[in-house]
């Protein structure tokens, strides 16, 4: 029998429904792969016991007959979703010991719907980076190396950068991730997984940590598209404790998918052909848009003018809405609170920001305290939501002309840890085909697509008219089942 | 515009975020950078162009006008909402004294 670890989410749930195995066979196998995994750091907080009773109660509910659609799947939870009983950090030091006595509403849909849970997963602090290097409990390695025979330890790509890592390395066969800016799909594309973010408002927000909430969108991430079809089937839903989740019934996108795209009109957006990119990258990029012609798609070029200024837009929205929703964290309520000796209310304020934020968190506070600030609101602010409106307005023009739109997921493969950390915008560029998305709140996944010159992952991105994550599955599973791509990190942890 | 290091502290005063003088140096250089970057959004013409408000066409919802419409985020949970409160007392967050 094939390892257990090495099965996808379907297969499991197939294999467990059919008698194949036993869900606590599969919480093992998993648990003992997370255990062994410490080198790789993608856990802040594993609960092995969570995944055993989860696949107890779905080894009972078989031999009952009563069965849920996800019984016998174990899975990692983003350290982001509030999790009843079990800490909940935001890989922040300031949430460092909270424990919620509250389910996020996605973690909760999810144990109802049968999985268990692995443990916590590391991520960027409060889901600020595109690296995983700002995470208080230190950084995710990506299991996948260069072939040059270096040792170079690379970045897994974040915010999701733990979801990703733990299920290239098979610790877990699907994780919660959750996008702002790209946290899921750059982090997949760069170990080699896959991973959607679906339109703004499908998974509920609450229980989420907050970060930009007029962008934060949570989604899943695994190893192949009809898993993603699965987990999100599984976390999206109407919630009335959100009140910007939609009021629309789930649909059922797994039975749906199809790779037969006849009929179907692929948008190559002419401004992400980017000067002086990596030529593996563009190379990528050509083979993708052969794949979808193959899958019986046309393929025409669309112009979404205003590309160059979402990241900048982003910079400033993203940032604003932080400092608002990270004002919360006041030394009173919950988390950390740093009470100097004789110091009044406004001192223990200072004193537990400065303490309990890392620094890029403390910088994007100030950006977003500055740009909001009196006189300055306007200019900023003001300037970039506008903006934000004709990003969006580009979107809705070019799909005027095509249903999907097919663009890389990232400028570069993973890059080292330390080679970006001097430069907070060398960083942010990483999120330059990822940004505009997320901008216009649509639907948008990541497949692995090839490998570079240096043996790393890249990966695809497929960005859908809003609510049409069916046709963004669609696309994705045409370029799987024509990419092939099965390549996979060599153990090393 | 560029900021000096009289404005960063401003910023984190308002913040409320504590800054040593080496971090408002630091500060400086950084967030310049970002600002002077961001500030090309300037050259897009907007006239005529409404602020984003919402990303997905969306209305505002009334929750029903009952107490405890929410069983989970409804009221009687002072237990609950006091947990992870670091310094609770007599069934209140506790703060250092704010009135001589």
């Amino acid at each position: 029998m094939t390892e257990l670890t090495n099965l996808t989410v379907a297969q499991i749930r197939d294999g467990h429904r059919a008698g194949d195995f036993s869900a606590v066979e599969v919480a093992e196998a998993f648990n003992a792969n997370v255990a062994g995994a410490k080198a790789l750091n993608a856990f802040i907080v594993e609960t092995p016991e969570h995944a055993l009773a989860a696949a107890k109660a779905a080894d009972a509910d078989r031999a009952a007959g009563t069965l849920k659609p996800l019984s016998g799947v174990p899975i990692g939870m983003k350290d982001l979703f509030a999790t009843n009983g079990v800490q909940t950090t935001a890989a922040s030091h300031m949430l460092e010991g909270f424990v919620p006595r509250y389910e996020s509403t996605v973690s909760a849909k999810l144990w109802d719907a049968g999985c268990g849970m692995l443990g916590k997963l590391n991520l960027d602090q409060f889901a600020m980076g595109s690296s995983n290097e700002t995470s208080y409990f230190g950084n995710v390695i990506s299991p996948w190396k260069r072939n040059d025979g270096g040792n170079a330890a690379l970045a897994p790509g974040g915010s999701s950068g733990g979801s990703s890592s733990a299920i290239a390395a098979r610790l877990c066969p699907a994780a919660t991730g959750t996008d702002t800016g790209g946290s899921i799909r750059q982090p997949a594309a760069f170990v080699g997984i896959s991973g959607i973010k679906p339109t703004y408002g499908r998974c509920s927000r609450w229980g989420i940590v907050a970060f930009a909430s007029s962008l934060d969108q949570a989604g899943p991430m695994a190893r192949d598209v009809k898993d993603c079809a699965i987990m999100l089937e599984n976390m999206a839903g109407f919630d009335p404790k959100d009140a910007t989740s939609l009021d629309m019934p789930v649909p059922n996108w797994e039975a749906a998918l199809s790779s037969d795209l006849k009929g179907k009109t692929v948008g190559i957006p002419k401004e992400y052909r980017l000067e002086g990119i990596d030529p593996d990258i563009d190379a990528m990029w050509d083979a993708g848009i052969a794949m979808l012609k193959d899958a019986g798609a046309e393929v025409v070029e669309i112009s979404l003018p205003h590309t160059k200024y979402a990241l900048p837009a982003y910079y400033i929205i993203a940032p604003a809405e932080a400092s608002s929703n990270l004002a919360r964290y006041d030394g009173v309520r919950y988390g950390l609170r740093d009470l100097p000796q004789g110091a009044g209310l406004q001192d223990m304020y200072a004193a537990t920001r400065a303490d309990g934020f890392g620094p890029e968190v403390k910088r994007r506070i100030m950006i977003g305290t500055y740009v909001l600030s009196a006189g300055f609101y306007d200019a900023y602010y003001t300037q970039a939501q506008k903006v934000r409106t004709l990003i969006a307005r580009d979107f809705e023009q070019a799909f005027a002309s095509c249903d999907v739109i097919l663009a890389p997921t990232a400028p570069s493969a993973a890059f080292g840890l330390g080679e970006k950390t001097a430069d907070p915008l060398a960083m942010y560029l990483n999120d330059v085909f990822a940004v505009p998305a997320s901008l216009a709140g649509l639907p948008a996944m990541s497949v692995p697509a090839a490998l570079n010159r240096e043996g790393l992952p890249l990966g695809l991105q497929i960005i859908g008219k809003a609510f049409d994550e069916q046709g963004v599955l669609n696309a994705g599973l045409a370029i799987e089942e024509r990419a092939g791509f099965t390549a996979r990190a060599e153990k090393w942890w | 515009m560029s900021i000096d290091q009289a404005t960063v502290r401003k910023i984190a005063s308002l913040a409320r975020i504590a800054i040593s003088d080496a971090e408002a140096a630091a500060m400086e250089g950084e967030l310049n950078g970002i600002l002077g970057w961001v500030e090309q959004l300037g050259e897009v013409d907007v006239t005529g162009v409404e602020p984003m408000t919402a990303v997905i066409p969306n209305s505002l919802r009334l929750r029903d006008d009952v107490v405890d419409a929410d069983p989970l985020t409804g009221g009687g949970r002072r237990d609950d909402v006091l947990a992870n409160a670091p310094a609770a007392m007599h069934g209140f967050f506790g703060v250092p004294k704010v009135i001589e």
